[in-house]
């Protein structure tokens, strides 16, 4: 019933008066910053990374100190007014280090995702575009990919690379690729019936047009929400990886690798371990929350 | 001829983009009791929003009553408790829609939803409520009525679930039948069928009817009387011959002209230019006044009020121009 | 007479809708044996309630779709079995315009974008001189070339119709397939859209093959019309005779079933028993017999042949068939 009458005004709505109506152009960009900055939560989310993100870009200025430089005087004491959140057990700084590594768990985690967005929304463009031998190649060699639980995909593909920062890289992007692939597919095979996606091909627009004019501006929505969704699993994978030793080398400031390296002190000192892992925690909270709010603020079915 | 349903001064505003607009603006109409009312109009116009306002249904809606009175029966509904407005809806108003899909529960069986209201308002036991449900079915013309109570919704075709539709509005025996755009989403044959039940219904049990369409071929074939809404108003109220034969309003001329007729052998159709205008920026004046052949300086400023035409009170108009030469008929006399 | 425009012969195109598990597919019969051709400048309507595959037509005229059996020609050539590759010259002289404005409209185009697509496509004219034509041709549809900058939204149904067909017409072909142009919009707009398409027929020479359910309005519309029952043409003839005199019993009853809005006027009406039956499993015989007021014994087993009856009218009804007939 409450159907009924929304759409009976949206209907007279979109009725507009004579000519076109100015009143209600809103940019696509100020409609969006409106519908997101409605949910608190995600726009709290929003600029704990928007802060990440300088911090990331500007870590090195902002640093109390070096975070590679030892102290012997003051190892693995705990959080003080000199040092906020204590030193490790060579006595560096750990917020140094936070601050420093922020730059380098940001850039594995989204370098990852954004490689894995990249091939996931070819694959699943052509998939659900094209249908037949390909849509089955692409949708059984991602079953494949799927059936392997996350991190163990990961550990492999780093344990026949070999470990370093690069391979983690790759290894996280492989595994984001299938669910990428599946979401994009499934966004394909829905815009492929729409009206206007006929209309062009009725037109004798060729497959490609078709694809990137048509097709992929309607995935664009799904494309950035599910990177900033995934974007919390890749730091998390990330330090899965160098926590198991198999990224970041112990010496670098990685979050993952800080937390791999305090576990051995975590029943004398467990702030070595707490402030990275809470610090992992915000992040991946941060950006999933981010990504709801994204959701809702690009689906178009969601006006008001 | 007693008045079963009065209508006056109703006011629905609808909160759109922060504001309110007001989607039905003063409206003032009746329905005598065995009567057709049509109710016409294009979309946007608030016939819709007319019906659900009348049932009290807009909660849930961004909408809301901003004033007037619904009288029916000489009981104002809009002042009802929402357990008092229970108790009438679906005994003695009752109301079909466009799309019967959306008001029946795809989920229950056929027969479920019709004995449920049965039961609530007759206060039959369930084997009486079954019994009186699987007659109505037969009423509306429904082959297998036995087997048709144990379908699920989705298991009828379009005509078939307008016809259960039907047979649940009817089935308390209702004074007033609201049908909001009952055949729209029917083909022709099966329209056919369902204006011609609806037809034979009325006329069995004399009950009264607000037939909500846009269709004037429906209006000219089932109405008794007709409300032409433009804009959230009346623009005019006129027997059904009389508003076919000789339109007052430009409005009401304008919408029967640009109809494609058959059998007409016209080389063009009339139109009325440019569109409905939006309500959330109404033009000041007559609201029809943009779009009008014949507008004049006046229609710019001032909105005229909807009266009765000299010596013949069954036929009204909201425009300057009829009341104009009623003017000068006046002073010629 | 000169080639037609558009010939289509014997169309028949099916789609599965139950893959079943030991081979018994069930098939949909959307379109079956399907005759009829165009001339040139010519408006040629297909009326028919819904499911009755005016609409499969349309897409199989066009070639959105390849029939399973049935030969398109479009000017003298078959197109039938075209290539995506070979149909795309053949797409630049046959645009469609669709039924529902909102949805065949692009939301993320301009209007100049939209209305320039199909230039983009077939021509290879600078992004300068699309947006000049597509300005051009939104002044002949009756919107203002100012309007080539905004987005579709921010039009009313009536003015996206406008834009579809102005669309439609930027590559000047000489066939628009027009699937229920109008029967979105409400009837003052409705009318204005078909004024514009019919001065646009006069301006340019274009043929119309025009599908809708809305008998008034193919009447206006058209010069031959025909009529589909359950993916079958029952009827074909020119606009006059087929109202003045409908042959086929289902044209009977479609006729005498639309609502006129004239209230002085009493018809005998032909009210149809029955629901449409199910395209899944038509009926055998005429597919019509099921409802047909005037069902002989004949009719439940034999197909009636779609064949001329008088000059230019083509029925298949056996009511018609001299065979028939003169045996009872």
């Amino acid at each position: 019933m409450s159907q009924q009458s929304t759409a009976a005004e949206h209907h007279s709505s979109g009725g507009s008066g004579g000519e076109a109506a100015p009143a209600k152009r809103k940019s696509a960009m100020a409609e969006f910053i409106r519908k997101f900055s409605k949910q608190k939560l995600s726009l709290v989310a929003g600029i704990f990374i928007i802060l990440l993100l300088l911090v990331a870009i500007f870590g090195p200025f902002l640093t109390p100190y070096d975070p590679d430089a030892p102290d012997y005087d003051s190892m693995l004491s705990g959080p003080s007014m000199k040092h906020w959140a204590g030193t490790d057990e060579y006595g560096r700084d750990i917020l140094s280090r936070l601050i420093e590594g922020t730059r380098l768990s940001l850039a594995v985690s989204l370098s990852a995702v954004f490689i894995a967005a990249f091939f996931g929304t070819i694959l699943g463009l052509l998939s659900g575009f094209y249908g037949k031998w390909l849509d089955r190649l692409i949708m059984r060699s991602s079953d494949v990919l799927f059936s392997f639980p996350d991190i163990l995909l990961a550990i492999g593909i780093v344990a026949i690379l070999g470990p370093g920062l690069t391979n983690v890289v790759i290894a996280v992007a492989v595994f984001g690729i299938p669910s990428f692939a599946r979401m994009i597919r499934s966004v394909t095979l829905s815009a492929k019936e729409t009206l206007f996606v006929e209309a062009a091909r009725s037109m004798g627009a060729k497959d490609r047009r078709i694809i990137w004019r048509h097709i992929f501006p309607e995935t664009l929505p799904s494309v950035i929400v599910n990177v900033t969704m995934k974007i919390g699993g890749a730091i998390l994978a990330a330090s899965s990886l160098s926590f198991l030793g198999m990224g970041a080398k112990p010496t670098e400031p990685d979050w993952g690798a800080m937390l791999s390296m305090g576990r051995d002190y975590l029943s004398i000192a467990p702030h070595v371990v707490y402030f990275p892992g809470l610090i992992i925690f915000l992040t991946v909270l941060a950006f999933n929350l981010v990504g709801d709010g994204l959701q809702d603020a690009l689906d178009p079915k969601m006006k008001n | 001829m007693e008045k079963l349903l009065e209508v006056e001064g109703l006011k629905t505003e609808f909160k759109r983009d922060g504001g309110n607009v007001m989607a039905v603006a003063g409206l003032d109409f009746h329905i005598n009791s065995g009567e057709v009312l049509g109710l016409v109009g294009e979309s946007g116009c608030g016939k819709s929003v007319t019906s659900l306002s009348i049932m009290q249904l807009l909660k849930g809606t961004p909408g809301r009553n901003a004033g007037g009175s619904v009288k029916f029966k000489g009981t104002d509904l809009l002042r009802l408790s929402d357990k008092e407005m229970r108790r009438v809806r679906g005994k003695d108003l009752a109301m079909i829609f466009q799309e019967p899909m959306t008001s029946l529960n795809p989920v229950l069986r056929i027969g479920k939803q019709l004995e449920e209201p049965i039961r609530l308002h007759m206060g039959y036991n369930k084997a009486k409520a079954r019994e009186h449900a699987i007659h109505m079915l037969k009423l509306v013309g429904i082959p297998r009525a036995e087997g048709v109570m144990n379908d699920y919704p989705h298991q009828l075709s379009g005509g078939m679930r307008q016809r259960v539709m039907i047979a649940m509005a009817m089935s308390c025996h209702p004074q007033l039948l609201i049908a909001d755009e009952p055949t729209t989403a029917l083909d022709v044959t099966i329209q056919a069928q369902i204006l011609d039940l609806m037809k034979r219904l009325k006329e069995e049990r004399s009950m009264g009817m607000l037939l909500i369409t846009h269709d004037l071929g429906v209006v000219a074939e089932m109405c008794d009387r007709v409300v032409v809404m433009y804009a959230g108003r009346v623009v005019e109220e006129a027997p059904v011959k009389e508003l076919f034969e000789n339109p007052q309003h430009p409005y009401t001329q304008g919408l029967i002209r640009s109809v494609p007729k058959l059998r007409q052998k016209v080389r063009r159709l009339e139109s009325i230019p440019g569109n409905v205008p939006d309500l959330s920026r109404m033009p000041a004046g007559c609201k029809f006044a943009p779009r009008c052949p014949h507008v004049m300086p006046q229609c710019l400023t001032a909105e005229p009020e909807l009266l009765a035409a000299s010596g013949d009170a069954s036929r009204k108009s909201r425009c300057w121009l009829t009341q104009e030469t009623e003017l000068k008929g006046g002073t010629g006399a | 007479m000169s080639t037609p425009l558009i010939e289509v012969k014997g169309l028949q195109k099916s789609f599965l809708v139950n893959k079943g598990w030991f081979g018994n597919n069930k098939y949909l019969q959307a379109v079956d044996n399907i005759s009829f051709s165009i001339g040139k400048g010519e408006t040629f309507s297909l009326v028919g309630e819904s499911g009755c595959g005016k609409s499969t037509t349309g897409r199989l005229v066009t070639r959105l779709l390849t029939p399973n059996q049935g030969e398109v020609w479009f000017n003298g050539q078959n197109i039938t079995q075209l290539n995506d590759n070979q149909m795309r010259p053949i797409r630049k002289e046959m645009q469609m315009v669709f039924q529902d404005p909102y949805a065949s409209l692009n939301p993320r185009m301009k209007v100049k974008d939209l209305v320039a697509e199909p230039l983009l496509i077939h021509t290879k004219l600078s992004q300068g001189e699309r947006d000049k034509l597509a300005s051009e041709l939104l002044e002949v549809v009756g919107l203002n070339s100012f309007h080539a900058e905004r987005y579709a939204h921010e039009f009313s149904g009536g003015q996206r119709q406008r834009i579809g067909i102005a669309r439609a017409l930027s590559v000047r072909p000489s066939l628009i397939v027009a699937d229920e142009p109008v029967s979105a919009l409400d009837v003052s707009i409705q009318s204005q859209v078909l004024n514009l398409l019919q001065d646009l027929q006069e301006q340019y020479g274009l043929t119309y093959l025009f599908i809708s359910h809305d008998l008034s309005v193919v009447e206006h519309i058209s010069d031959r019309i025909g009529v589909m029952y359950l993916g079958s043409l029952v009827e074909t003839a020119p606009k006059d005779e087929l109202y003045e005199r409908p042959l086929h019993p289902y044209t009977q009853a479609l006729l005498s079933s639309v609502p006129v809005p004239d209230p002085s006027l009493a018809r005998e009406r032909i009210i149809l028993k029955g629901d449409l039956p199910s395209p899944v499993d038509p009926p055998s015989g005429c597919r019509f017999h099921t409802r047909c007021p005037a069902c002989m014994e004949v009719c439940k087993t034999k197909v009636p042949v779609f064949q001329e009856v008088e000059p230019g009218r083509q029925v298949a009804c056996h009511l018609y068939d001299e065979d028939v007939m003169s045996r009872n």
